[in-house]
């Protein structure tokens, strides 16, 4: 199998994942969690479907699919920043409501065929050896999903507005003080993070799993996000990396199930999900104390080196995730 | 810049925290605002830094009133602060910080910010490496990164909060410095602290804040005597050593050191007697927290033995505490002691010794109404915590005390209170002081540390002298408190 | 991060509140039906004639509202505790591996009714387990309880998947539908006519009865509640954290493979293992705990209720071409709107506080 084609594929089938991971990272480094992921991909997708399909317009699906991700997302930002509920309780309400939302709408588009985005090559550099194939062999979305790792790279780290945010969500009274609107900005990141993970959905079916189905088949995509999200320590890049990771490991099982025919089928696409708690649980366990305690037991070098590598794989959130900003 | 403020009143309820403040800093002068915890010293810095709108009173600024309702407005006025543990982002680099509020950019340009930031330093002779995590610097640096930022902001009235808590010796030295620079250059200081020998050595005048009044000023130099009469209040107390016969050594601690990520108290010995009673004296935040909260076995000795009736008990659970007779009661009665939501009899109902597997309601209900009666309690038995106003607060958390303990730890066991409520609190303890319980106790009352205590235990920025009440009178202890005696 | 649920008192305002929240649940749901091409009292008609239309199908609803009752027993004892038990469905799954597992090995040598015994209390212990690791991966690897809870349930998805194709496929065909269905000697024993074991209703109230007395009159229930209200607090008293919040979670899972048990004996049940077995009840009973605000004597209605609600909402794929989804979108509404009315009350609140 060519190489190339192979990563090519994996760039191919990314963009949903990779959006609604950006996304979820914007979100929560303003200090927001959006649990309702899961239901979210799940009723953009459809939605993103149903609009392209009515319109015969696939630009026109994606912005349903973005507006509908930003509506989920006000209601998560209404209940918690407003209201002072709980997000963990309204998320996983919405999780629950998106998704089923999506099966009755659904319904009657299931097994339709519909527009897909169109395969577009960049000319004379698609035709580059390696490099070619893999970046610019594709379509607009993966090109967009490859702006968009840089682009919310770029803005985190390069611009203003972007250091405030990520103030925001570490320490909103020190952001407070130099001038950030703490409630306004959470719930403009948080309707924008909704807006990513509604193109990540729609990213679904309008390319890499066409149409709508129920079960639609990518149920359980949208927790797995969330531990990317944590995995990826609400970086860009690092996020980026677990979401390739995470796609890569499903082409990986999917070319195990063509390898091992005898294997029932139905086996493979859970295999990479139980993967998830072992890199969650890689990610946070060295800040337990019984790990410490655990380090202190080896002799000065190992204990460094262990220390060293545990510290480069831990993440930990922003300090303020979840918390609820007073202004006294 | 000269800033007045003029009959500010701040209330929290019923609570007066400014009742009329009048103060008038001149430009280019230092400034200096002493006063106690609970004198309004914080909530009228939150006025003045804009996090606070005062309820009444103006705010001038060479001559102008000005109203401001947020520090960002309080900032565009040049106004500034430094607060205690500096409003900057841990997880983020020197130079993000330092660049992050930068009015008027969209793009982010470390390479000019970075020299502007070495340059500005180097004026106060502060070192930053820009590029390292804020998390990593000590808070001494910190702080000289937060006043760079702010000179570079426009400041123009820097009010510095408790400023040297934190920092070592040298790391005051520079600071001194840099501000005295700052006021050559036109700047106008407003040092807040309770250090005593830090502000007649720094300012050049001196105001007192007391019950939420400026209780008096004072041009520099001013004898510690005036200064601590201001603070405290004229009274004349005299160390009054407590009566309880003392017996064998309970709780023996030797050479431990203790920190936090503010201050470090170092191989501190002290031995206690059963009957003892030990108050520790000094403003928040010296150091008693830590020595109670390790006494307690809530927090790990970095060095040291803590032994109670000659076991060994350093490093142990707070459970293994528990169960040794230690009880540790704390200021934070919401936070840390009660339980919001939880009513009285189920307060009682948990702290039940040798409970049975189903809760004995009525027994519950019967010891809650004993209790409100013996601590004169204003509430029912079904009432929930959270509902009872703050000194009712404080006698629930006594009355949760078991009947008998080996060591008593408590922070601010009467704060709060009235008069009468504290003479029948302190009759309740040294009952059990006689029975053999040994008392340490934290207290900003100076009267209550003299008048209860064998000894005194006065804290200073980590640093602890012992002092034995019949030899010390209520001058000298607010020096004491103040930081004299401590200069080494 | 902050799981508390605030509470609500039982004043006039509140229970006006609580009828608009419905309401307006009710309306929303309606509006979607118009949008998805129903008419909303049609279908609202058929889910309740699906639900209570006859006695078979009140049966239905009855044997569904077992393990329903059964997690949302459990649920109470981890939201007491202030912790969001995720994992619940992964734990009823692991209650019906092991029931189905001790079912297997000693169908043929026990007496029915012992079997089933054993195979209840196996399904208690495989649901505890499962819980202990959900509680494990959050007090000692510092793993968050909801992608703890998470990932513990897609693991006990692929073992299911796994025995059912692998060890314990059934003889010569091996597909998802599941094992060899046990033999009707090994069924819960219904009544005649009415197509419900009473042993798992009765189960499902007993659990829900024995739950509310544990956590407003034991010792034990007391200092979970403590802990859900104020972690700190509790340590400083000397209650031990780690070991009541293993409990809590060990019960809750219990409780939930009990459910699984139910899920593979039990009359409603098709008599054996197979993919998907929770069939989403867990996270049915969270809806359910959510709503009810966390009262005991408000789950039992509750669930049942919602047990309606899914069984009726079948009716509507099978005579509307509606998915049966409606049901869940009904019970989304319902808990979203409680919650906000919540929100805004306290809302409210705050602003006269002020």
């Amino acid at each position: 199998m060519d190489l190339s084609i192979l990563i090519a594929s994996i760039l191919a089938a990314s963009p949903p994942i990779l959006f609604a991971v950006l996304g979820e990272t914007i979100t929560e480094k303003a200090g927001v969690i959006n649990l309702s992921l899961d239901g979210s991909i799940l009723l953009t997708a459809m939605i993103g479907f149903v609009v392209a399909l009515r319109t015969n317009s696939v630009i026109a699906g994606f912005i349903a699919g973005m507006i509908v991700g930003a509506l989920i997302a006000s209601i998560i930002a209404f209940m918690s920043l407003t209201l002072h509920q709980p997000q963990v309780a309204t998320g996983f309400v919405l999780t629950l409501l998106c998704r089923d939302l999506a099966y009755v709408l659904g319904n009657p588009y299931a097994h339709v065929p519909g527009p897909l985005v169109p395969y577009t090559p960049i000319p004379w550099l698609a035709d580059l050896p390696i490099v070619g194939t893999i970046l610019f062999d594709q379509n607009p979305i993966v090109y967009l999903s490859l702006l968009a790792i840089i682009g919310v790279w770029a803005y985190l780290f390069k611009t203003q507005l972007g250091l405030k945010l990520q103030g925001l969500g570490e320490r909103p009274a020190a952001a407070f003080v130099r001038g950030i609107h703490v409630i306004r900005m959470r719930y403009i990141y948080t309707l924008i993070g909704g807006a990513l993970v509604g193109m990540g959905g729609a990213s679904f079916s309008l390319m890499v799993k066409p149409g709508w189905a129920r079960p639609y088949g990518i149920e359980g995509t949208g927790w797995i996000a969330l531990a990317i999200v944590i995995f990826g320590g609400w970086k860009p890049i690092r996020a980026a990396i677990g979401a390739y990771f995470f796609v890569s490991l499903q082409t990986a099982v999917n070319i195990l199930q063509s390898l091992m025919p005898n294997v029932p089928t139905q086996l493979f696409p859970a295999l990479p999900f139980p993967l998830m708690i072992l890199t969650l649980l890689l990610v946070t366990m060295g800040n337990t104390e019984w790990m410490n305690r655990f380090l202190n037991l080896f002799p000065e070098k190992i204990q460094q080196l262990l220390v060293r590598t545990l510290k480069t794989l831990q993440t930990s959130p922003p300090a303020a995730l979840g918390t609820i900003f007073k202004k006294e | 810049m000269k800033v007045e403020l003029k009959d500010i009143y701040k209330y929290f309820g019923p609570v007066q925290a400014n009742d009329g403040v009048m103060l008038c800093v001149e430009s280019g002068s230092l400034h200096g605002l002493l006063g106690e915890n609970g004198a309004g010293k914080s909530t009228l810095m939150k006025v003045l830094s804009g996090f606070l709108s005062p309820d009444k009173g103006k705010i001038f600024i060479d001559g102008i009133p000005v109203s401001f309702t947020s520090p960002v407005q309080a900032m565009a006025l040049g106004i500034g602060m430094l607060h205690q543990d500096p409003l900057d982002f841990p997880a983020l680099s020197v130079i993000d910080n330092f660049l992050l509020g930068e009015p008027g950019r969209f793009r982010v340009d470390r390479h000019r910010t970075r020299r502007k930031l070495v340059e500005l330093a180097a004026q106060f002779d502060f070192k930053f490496d820009p590029d390292v995590f804020v998390s990593n610097l000590s808070i001494g640096e910190r702080q000289q990164l937060e006043i760079v930022r702010l000179i570079w902001r426009g400041v123009s009235l820097l009010i510095l909060d408790e400023p040297t808590t934190a920092i070592s010796a040298q790391q005051k030295d520079k600071l001194f410095a840099a501000l005295r620079k700052l006021t050559e250059q036109g700047k106008t200081i407003l040092f807040v602290s309770h250090k005593l020998e830090e502000v007649k050595e720094l300012c050049n005048r001196v105001a007192v804040l007391a019950h939420g009044k400026v209780t008096g000023e004072c041009e520099m130099p001013c004898p510690t005597e005036k200064l601590v009469e201001m603070m405290f209040g004229q009274a004349i107390i005299v160390g009054k050593p407590s009566t309880v016969p003392l017996g064998k050594t309970v709780l023996d601690l030797s050479n431990l050191t203790l920190n936090d990520w503010r201050l470090e108290v170092q191989d501190f010995s002290l031995e206690v007697r059963s009957g003892e009673i030990i108050g520790l004296a000094g403003l928040e935040g010296s150091g008693q927290q830590l020595v109670l909260k390790a006494c307690a076995g809530l927090i790990r000795p970095k060095a040291g033995r803590i032994r109670i009736d000659h076991q060994d008990m350093t490093g142990q659970s707070y459970r293994a505490y528990l169960k040794a007779g230690v009880t540790y009661m704390t200021a934070g009665r919401l936070e840390e002691g009660l339980v919001a939501g939880m009513t009285l009899i189920e307060h009682h109902a948990l702290i039940e010794h040798h409970p049975s597997f189903w809760v004995n309601w009525t027994l519950a209900e019967e010891i809650a109404v004993q209790r409100i009666q013996e601590f004169n309690i204003k509430g029912h038995p079904a009432t929930p915590v959270e509902e009872l106003s703050g000194g009712n607060q404080q006698r629930t958390l006594l009355s949760l005390l078991p009947s008998q303990s080996r060591i008593l730890l408590m922070e601010h066991p009467t704060r709060g209170l009235d008069l009468e409520s504290t003479e029948s609190i302190w009759e309740l303890l040294l009952n059990r002081a006689r029975k053999g319980t040994a008392i340490l106790f934290t207290s900003s009352e100076l009267d209550e540390l003299l008048n209860r205590s064998h000894r005194v235990l006065v804290f200073f920025s980590g640093r602890i002298r012992v002092l034995e009440t019949n030899q010390v009178n209520g001058v000298q202890l607010g020096e004491s408190i103040g930081g004299k005696g401590f200069e080494s | 991060m902050n799981h508390n649920t605030v509470r609500f008192g039982t004043s006039t305002t509140e229970w006006v509140l609580r009828c608009l929240a419905v309401l307006v649940a009710f309306v929303l749901s309606a509006m979607l039906l118009l949008v998805a091409g129903a008419s909303p009292l049609d279908a609202f008609a058929l889910i309740f004639s699906g639900a209570f239309g006859s006695s078979a199908k009140l049966a239905y609803v009855m044997t569904a509202w077992a393990p329903v009752l059964l997690c949302s027993a459990g649920l109470l004892v981890t939201f007491a505790a202030g912790l969001w038990n995720i994992g619940i469905e992964g734990q009823v799954v692991m209650g019906a591996v092991f029931a189905t597992g001790v079912m297997q090995a000693l169908q043929n040598s026990l007496p029915p009714a012992f079997v089933l015994l054993l195979a209840a209390l196996a399904g208690f212990f495989g649901g505890a387990l499962w819980g202990m690791f959900a509680g494990g991966l959050k007090l000692y690897g510092n793993v968050n309880e909801i992608f703890g809870g998470l990932g513990l349930n897609f693991i006990a998805g692929s073992l299911t998947v796994y025995l059912v194709l692998g060890p314990w496929k059934r003889p010569g065909i091996g597909s998802t539908s599941g094992t060899e269905p046990f033999p009707p000697s090994l069924w819960l024993p219904a009544f005649k006519g009415f197509h419900v074991s009473p042993i798992e209703v009765l189960m499902g109230l007993i659990a829900i009865v024995l739950i509310a007395l544990v956590l407003r009159g034991t010792y034990v229930g007391l200092q979970l509640k403590a802990i859900g209200k104020n972690q700190r607090s509790a340590f400083l008293m000397g209650i031990p954290m780690s070991q009541r919040m293993l409990f809590a979670f060990a019960l809750c899972g219990g409780l939930a493979g009990l459910a699984g048990w139910v899920l593979v004996a039990g009359t409603s049940a098709r008599h054996n293992l197979f993919p998907l077995i929770s069939s989403g009840y867990g996270f049915l009973a969270i809806l359910v705990v959510l709503l009810a605000n966390l009262s005991a004597l408000w789950s039992v209605p509750i669930s049942f209720f919602f047990a309606a609600i899914v069984m009726g909402s079948l009716q509507l794929a099978l005579q509307r071409q509606l998915d049966s989804s409606l049901g869940g979108v009904i019970q989304g509404m319902l808990v979203l709107s409680i919650l906000m009315t919540q929100g805004i009350k306290s809302r409210l609140l705050r602003q006269k506080g002020k």
